[in-house]
């Protein structure tokens, strides 16, 4: 696709997509998002630059491969159910750590819960990007 | 509005279900999409929309304010969404490549594992002769 | 008749690894942990071990030692030892030897859990692990069509006796209220006026039976003949068969005593145990006659588990021992002749004694034992088998006449086995008759040779095992005497028939078993006959089945699941009492919906006719993704934030694929379908759709219980430190299905990937469309690039 104005967009749009997609998914817990919809928007960010600048240029963009990621995804995933284990609770009970906590404020909650929310993100990102990736090769 | 749901998710099963019995393969997989989009919104309505106000809860607060809808099939439905789009897009780069290498988009032209002769002579022996069996010594 | 199961030694690689005979180690080394738990059981003791299963379900992993099954892991770890030995010696020329001694550990090991397990779905477990391994092992020299036969029709037997064993088990749990062997046995828990004592009886018989080869399920085992020798031997002597006899004995304090189980076993016992008795003379192969005597032992020991008194109950316990001891040592004593002179063919062999001397010193030992001559073992455990026959509580009589006679025709069996073979002038076989190595007889010398000891000694045996056994299978303190001399009395009698029975049957073998031939060859109906009848019709009826349903016509299928889901929606809405509904509500519904929400559904009722009529891939496309945005304003409407936000999403990248994808595929128009297909289809798809519709309003009219839904959201923030109560469902209460489902979604993406790369590296692109990646099969049907097959009309 050969059009000027794609091409010359195309690469502001996708970065503010990119960061859009990130706020996403850390605001999920408490607005609307999450790991699904980040991760799709996410998705999109990287279709939309592949299509202006080539696959390569998009793969050489992402730096890692696409499957990998689905596949770290996973394993945090995993790895943050597990984590349980070690509060003597079983798999994927959440753990929670308020930093900074004081009195009213709750401090920046920082959660397993969370970075099982990022491994949904990766698995989706990297699954669906490697289709997009092989597509279009 | 559960009525316009129930109609909505009647009109896209019938339209998936009539695009199934099509012989092209792209046809089937926009059946299937959408038997898909009817599924989902069969599993939210069937769980229940209760109230129209989304299950957000305000800063500070413990309950939603208002009349909240039901999130529990709404979790259900999110996640059915995004396993249907990924069964979907399996579905159709199987069709792309098995166009590609059958040379049709037919489904029944695809006869490569099972020829049309093959339905002729179904299986009559039971094993090889069981006279040889060695309970049968004469 | 050739030998069935020789060793092929055309195929194997020559030579014994030293590893063959460590195998033995393990059944040696079970044998002697069992006989360091000998004292305490024999006291009266149990030992147990108990590791939590299934706690939820009250299934453990519990084992128990007590007598009964310590009698029965002893044998099978002693004779499993001799086995092993055996074998190691036996499988040199065969190919695969790794594969054949792990399966006969899997099968002991089996076999030890049936008899050991205290939770009776535990011991299921083991029953079908044996049934599993017992037929890779039938089937071993699985290049023989008899073999997978043979293991095939073992499988299916045993296998769906197994089925109807869960059935009895489940109901006997539910019965008694635990699933504890300990617990059954130990509580005053009456299971026999229970409402389900009959069902259960039924089903633990036919599960016992087929087994333990009663008749008419009896075929299986003569023909497991299949596998090499050393299997039989274990199979037939110890193990496998002997899974059913223990399960009648396990579980006779708990369903025993009632006329339904004396008649049954009574009856089915003893018609197995004569008719096998009989056609065990009709065999020329000494192997298929040892396993008709094996179908012969496991009658009588049924047929004694049956007969309701103590002296039977110890008559069965006893023989059970004998049985043990002789057979594993006449198997193997058969597969020694086999192995020197190439055949078991009884008219062929005969003047074996000069060449192998020892062997038929074995022979001779546990032959007698079979026939049951003083003083070996079975001379005891026929005695007992006499007092124990007229002390029956159902029909001494006929209890008595059936174990003289079958043993009559054990005696000439015995003889046919044991002293045919050797004397006389030597026979027309090939090889050289000469003695097998140490390891090949050190097993059946020994078995033999406690056949003999026993006898003479026996009260060792009475008082530390079979005794104690006994108590364990009837239940009450009983007092068990071993000993040669009883006394003048009538069982004696009766030994004396039997052996004068036994010559005449001896003398006359030739002429009977003309006759039985004869008779063989006019039976109107055999068991074995209608077990092949009913696979053939089995397979018939397959064949008709599959011609009716797969035919290979993808709408065919369609309309075939249509249909059948329109009809279940209409048997749901007619079940549910739901069809008469209350429409005025309906339709004021309906006028009341909002605006939007009548948007979405205009939006869908124009796109769905568009994407089945247009033949634009654009216009679908784009019909398609209008769908998308009208469900997702559906989901809106309703406060459904993130599945809306999430629909569209997905939407916008399905679409971009779909434009990817349509690209490199045919126009739609091609191949369109009859009138009468499309007919059908629209018939379809509107009865399916318009069910679908009138079965949500109907669920929506139901009450609706939402305390789930409160839960999640009175707890989202106090528990789930979250407010969006979608994402705290997703990610903490439900976490375990997101876990699931993105590895759903990446395992389907992957592997559309994986399908994508997969004859790439082959060269078949959209460009050359056909040929150059097919596979070679040549049978199929040449596919030109229009999509119309070259050949092959429809029907």
């Amino acid at each position: 696709m050969n059009s000027l104005i794609l091409t010359a967009a195309s690469r502001a749009i996708a970065a503010l997509m990119l960061l859009f997609s990130a706020y996403m998914l850390l605001r999920g817990h408490n607005e609307p998002g999450g790991g699904f919809i980040g991760g799709l928007i996410m998705v999109t960010a990287f279709a939309l630059y592949a299509k202006s600048f080539g696959v390569d240029a998009a793969r050489r963009a992402l730096f890692l491969e696409p499957s990998h990621i689905a596949f770290a995804g996973l394993l945090l995933a995993v790895l943050a159910g597990a984590a349980g284990f070690l509060a003597g609770e079983p798999f994927l009970t959440g753990l929670w750590l308020f930093l900074g906590a004081s009195g009213d404020d709750k401090g920046l909650p920082l959660s397993t819960v969370l970075l099982f929310d990022v491994g949904v993100y990766l698995v989706v990102v990297g699954s669906v990007l490697a289709l997009f990736f092989e597509l279009e090769a | 509005m559960d009525t316009i749901v129930a109609l909505s998710a009647g009109l896209l099963v019938a339209g998936g279900v009539y695009l199934l019995h099509a012989p092209n393969l792209m046809r089937l997989i926009f059946g299937l999409m959408l038997l898909g989009n009817a599924a989902n919104l069969v599993l939210l309505a069937g769980g229940r929309f209760f109230g129209a106000v989304p299950p957000l809860i305000a800063e500070g607060e413990t309950l939603v304010a208002g009349d909240p809808a039901n999130a529990l099939p709404q979790a259900l439905a999110l996640t059915a969404i995004v396993i249907s789009f990924g069964i979907l897009a399996f579905a159709i780069i199987l069709v792309l490549r098995s166009y590609q290498f059958l040379g049709t988009a037919d489904a029944d032209a695809m006869r490569l594992a099972e020829p049309d002769t093959a339905w002729e002579s179904p299986g009559e022996s039971p094993g090889e002769s069981p006279g040889e069996s060695p309970g049968e010594s004469r | 008749m050739t030998a069935v199961s020789a060793p092929s030694a055309a195929d194997a690689p020559a030579g014994n690894p030293l590893w063959t005979f460590g195998f033995a180690l393990i059944p040696a080394g079970i044998t002697a942990g069992l006989l360091l738990l000998l004292p305490a059981v024999s006291a009266g003791q149990a030992v147990e071990l108990v590791i939590p299963w299934v706690p939820s379900l009250g299934i453990s992993a519990g084992f128990r030692v007590d007598a009964l099954g310590l009698l029965f892991a002893l044998m099978i770890a002693g004779i499993g030892t001799f086995v092993f030995l055996y074998a190691a010696e036996y499988m040199r020329g065969y190919a695969n030897k790794l594969r054949f001694f792990i399966l006969l550990t899997l099968f002991m090991v089996s076999m030890l859990g049936v008899v050991l397990a205290d939770n009776l779905i535990l011991m299921f477990v083991f029953w079908e692990m044996t049934t599993i391994t017992s037929f890779l092992l039938i089937g071993f020299s699985h290049n023989k069509a008899v073999s997978r036969q043979s293991a095939l029709q073992g499988l299916l037997v045993t296998g769906a006796g197994g089925l109807a064993l869960l059935a009895g088990l489940l109901l006997l749990g539910i019965a008694a209220g635990s699933f504890d062997v300990s617990t059954l046995l130990a509580d005053d828990v009456d299971v026999r006026t229970h409402g389900l004592y009959t069902a259960v009886l039924v089903l633990v018989l036919i599960g016992a039976f087929t087994k333990s080869a009663q008749f008419p399920l009896h075929f299986w085992l003569p023909n497991a003949m299949a596998a090499p020798t050393p299997v039989s031997a274990y199979l037939h002597s110890a193990t496998m068969v002997k899974a059913g006899v223990y399960l009648l004995a396990r579980l006779h304090p708990v369903l025993g005593g009632t006329d339904a189980w004396l008649w049954s076993l009574t009856i089915f016992g003893s018609i197995t145990a004569v008719l096998s008795a009989i056609w065990a003379l009709q065999q020329t192969d000494l192997k298929q006659m040892l396993a008709y005597t094996t179908v012969m032992a496991l009658g009588t020991l049924v047929m004694f588990l049956g007969s309701g008194s103590e002296a039977g109950v110890a008559a069965a316990v006893t023989f059970l021992v004998v049985h043990a001891l002789y057979k594993s040592s006449l198997f193997m004593v058969v597969g020694a002749i086999d192995h020197a002179t190439g055949t078991r063919d009884r008219d062929r062999l005969s003047g074996l004694r000069r060449g192998m001397p020892i062997i038929w010193l074995i022979a001779v030992g546990a032959g007698f034992s079979m026939a049951g001559f003083p003083p070996f073992l079975g001379f005891i455990g026929k005695e007992l088998k006499y007092e124990g026959a007229l002390a029956v509580a159902s029909e001494p009589w006929l209890v008595a006449a059936a174990a003289v006679l079958a043993n009559a025709c054990m005696v000439a069996t015995a003889g046919l086995i044991c002293l045919k073979p050797f004397l006389g002038s030597p026979g027309r076989f090939d090889g050289t008759p000469h003695d097998p190595p140490a390891a090949m007889l050190i097993g059946p010398l020994l078995l033999a040779a406690a056949g003999l000891a026993t006898g003479i000694a026996p009260e060792i045996l009475g008082t530390s095992l079979v005794g104690p056994a006994v108590q364990a299978v009837w239940g009450d303190p009983v007092v068990v005497k071993l000993k040669l001399w009883h006394g003048i009395n009538l069982p004696l009698m009766l030994s004396l028939l039997t052996f004068a029975a036994g010559l005449a049957i001896y003398r006359y073998r030739e002429t009977l078993r003309g006759w039985l031939t004869t008779l063989a060859a006019r039976l109107p109906v055999t068991a074995e006959g209608a077990y092949d009848h009913a696979i053939a019709g089995f397979k018939r009826a397959a064949a008709v089945q599959t011609a009716l349903l797969q035919t290979g016509r993808l709408s065919r299928y369609v309309s075939v699941i249509a249909m059948s889901m329109a009809g279940l929606l209409v048997l749901a809405l007619i079940d549910g009492g739901t069809v008469g509904f209350a429409w005025v509500p309906l339709l004021h519904a309906l006028a009341s919906a909002s605006l939007l929400g009548w948007t979405a559904f205009a939006l869908i009722a124009v796109a769905v006719p568009v994407i089945i009529w247009s033949r634009s891939r654009l216009t679908c496309i784009c019909s398609l993704g209008a769908v998308g945005v009208a469900v997702a304003l559906l989901f809106l409407l309703h406060g459904a934030l993130d599945v809306a936000l999430t629909q569209l999403l997905v939407e916008i990248l399905f679409v971009v694929l779909l434009a990817l994808v349509l690209v490199r595929m045919p126009r739609l128009n091609q191949g369109r379908k009859p009138r009468v297909v499309r007919r059908i289809a629209a018939v379809n798809a509107l009865a399916v759709g318009g069910l679908v519709t009138l079965t949500l309003l109907a669920i929506l009219n139901q009450p609706f219980d939402g305390r789930v839904t409160d839960f999640f959201e009175a707890k989202s923030v106090p528990e789930g430190y979250g407010r969006n109560i979608v994402n705290v469902i997703l990610v903490d209460f439900r976490a375990l299905d997101t876990l699931g489902e993105i590895a759903v979604v990446a395992a389907a993406f992957l592997a559309a990937v994986a399908v994508l790369r997969i004859f790439r590296s082959a060269g078949v692109g959209p460009a050359d469309g056909v040929g150059t990646g097919r596979p070679a099969t040549g049978t199929a049907p040449v596919l030109p690039a229009d999509g119309v097959p070259a050949q092959g009309s429809t029907p």
